[in-house]
């Protein structure tokens, strides 16, 4: 246990200390939901409408953007091989390897995410609905984008492909993540629709960790 | 305590690199992995450190496969490649302490004063110059026991001084018991060492 938090810990003071992968996927995320209404017009009506979806959009891609370090970056300096051989199991590697990505990449997100919605003119209860909905389903983005940073270890460019394997996968998270911020500001319940983020979330967490596990191992081989 | 390989092949892309490589290494022993360029010894060292699967044969550690049954062998090695595996935002310290730890116990400040790296100690490791990232890298090997170290190259980018100074940690390790598996291409005279010739072995 001690070892799983050492892990989770270096890779956090890591991405504090090169500041690059906090800054970047914030930033990114920043302007592309600011983009928006430059676009699409100053109408407050629209605004609130795609809303939701454009605050979700943004943060599938800005997770997406630093998905690609999860692993490359152990690899090419060999620690990578280090830890696999190390007596941590791969799949609890890989776990730990997701939570220091969740917490740096994507919490930065949510943090930022109500002021970004009260910029796209969401109601109290969207933005409520919004960050909570946030919080049990951007998990998932981490444990399925393992799964694809697994894959292409290794590969040169492989940013490319890993967004065309992991954004498919993507689709329910942000299906029912959207719904639940509709649902919200048409004043109907949520909580349905947090229990399926948060059941897709949990079978993300059984799966995510015994395929990524499995896909290192394949592209270490 | 014993490692023992057994007729080991192992094929890079298609091509078959070395077969019945065999070798028996006890404690206080020492081998030494000769071959000329692509003879396959970081391959045979990687083998050994469970991280590739050899092509046929296979490896024990007291007796049980290392491959199968693994666990009592996981954190008895160190492994040390070609690359250094450290951090250039974390310092020489950091560095060393979060593998020491990762592998088990820490002696941490004894480690760096072994490689003469306490200078050293606060300096990020994106500073540090060749020899000296690859003596924080042997300072792994001190920091926590292990009972078999496999050094892949350990002398590239050492100076003279650094040399010997290895050569007794060597040395010392042998004397307490562990035993080492090593490839240079570096002259180093050092008694009680095997030696493992590839070329002899290749097909």
């Amino acid at each position: 246990m001690s070892r799983f938090i050492q892990l989770v810990g270096r890779d956090i003071r890591l991405a504090f200390r090169q500041g690059s992968a906090v800054t970047l996927s914030l930033s990114f995320f920043v302007i592309i939901v600011v983009l928006f209404p430059l676009g699409v017009g100053p109408e407050l009506a629209v605004l609130a409408r795609i809303g939701p979806g454009v605050l979700w959009v943004a943060a599938l891609l800005s997770c997406l953007l630093t998905l690609d370090r999860m692993f490359q970056a152990d690899f090419e300096d060999g620690s990578l091989d280090l830890l696999i051989i190390g007596p941590l199991p791969t799949e609890i590697l890989v776990l730990a390897k997701v939570i220091a990505h969740w917490l740096t990449s994507v919490l930065p997100l949510i943090v930022i995410a109500p002021i970004l919605g009260l910029s796209l003119n969401l109601p109290g209860d969207g933005i409520f609905a919004l960050t909570l909905a946030l919080l049990i389903g951007t998990p998932t983005l981490s444990l399925i984008g393992a799964m694809g940073a697994a894959l292409t270890v290794g590969m040169r460019r492989g940013g490319v492909l890993l967004s065309l394997l992991v954004l498919p996968l993507y689709i329910p998270i942000l299906i029912f993540g959207v719904a639940a911020v509709d649902a919200a500001i048409a004043q109907l319940t949520v909580v349905p629709h947090l229990f399926l983020l948060g059941g897709v979330s949990l079978g993300a967490l059984v799966v995510g960790p015994l395929a990524a596990a499995a896909g290192l191992r394949l592209s270490l081989s | 305590m014993s490692f023992i390989a057994q007729n080991l092949a192992c094929q890079r892309a298609n091509q078959l690199i070395f077969e019945d490589v065999s070798f028996t290494l006890s404690a206080g022993e020492a081998i030494w992995v000769k071959g000329r360029n692509g003879a396959g010894k970081s391959s045979l060292l990687r083998i050994c450190g469970r991280l590739l699967t050899p092509f046929r044969g296979h490896a024990e550690w007291q007796g049980k496969d290392i491959f199968k049954d693994y666990d009592g062998y996981v954190g008895q090695y160190h492994y040390l490649g070609h690359l250094d595996a450290l951090k250039h935002a974390m310092t020489v310290r950091e560095n060393v302490r979060f593998w020491a730890s990762f592998h088990g116990t820490a002696n941490v400040a004894m480690a760096l004063e072994k490689f003469e790296l306490q200078a050293l100690a606060d300096t990020p490791t994106g500073m540090l110059s060749q020899g000296q990232k690859k003596r924080t890298n042997l300072s792994r090997l001190v920091a926590s026991p292990a009972k078999l170290w496999i050094l892949d190259e350990p002398l590239s980018a050492l100076d003279r001084h650094y040399i010997t100074l290895f050569k007794e940690r060597l040395l010392r390790h042998l004397d307490d018991g562990g035993m080492a598996l090593f490839a240079t291409h570096q002259d180093m005279e050092l008694d009680r060492v095997k030696i493992l010739d590839l070329d002899e072995t290749a097909s």
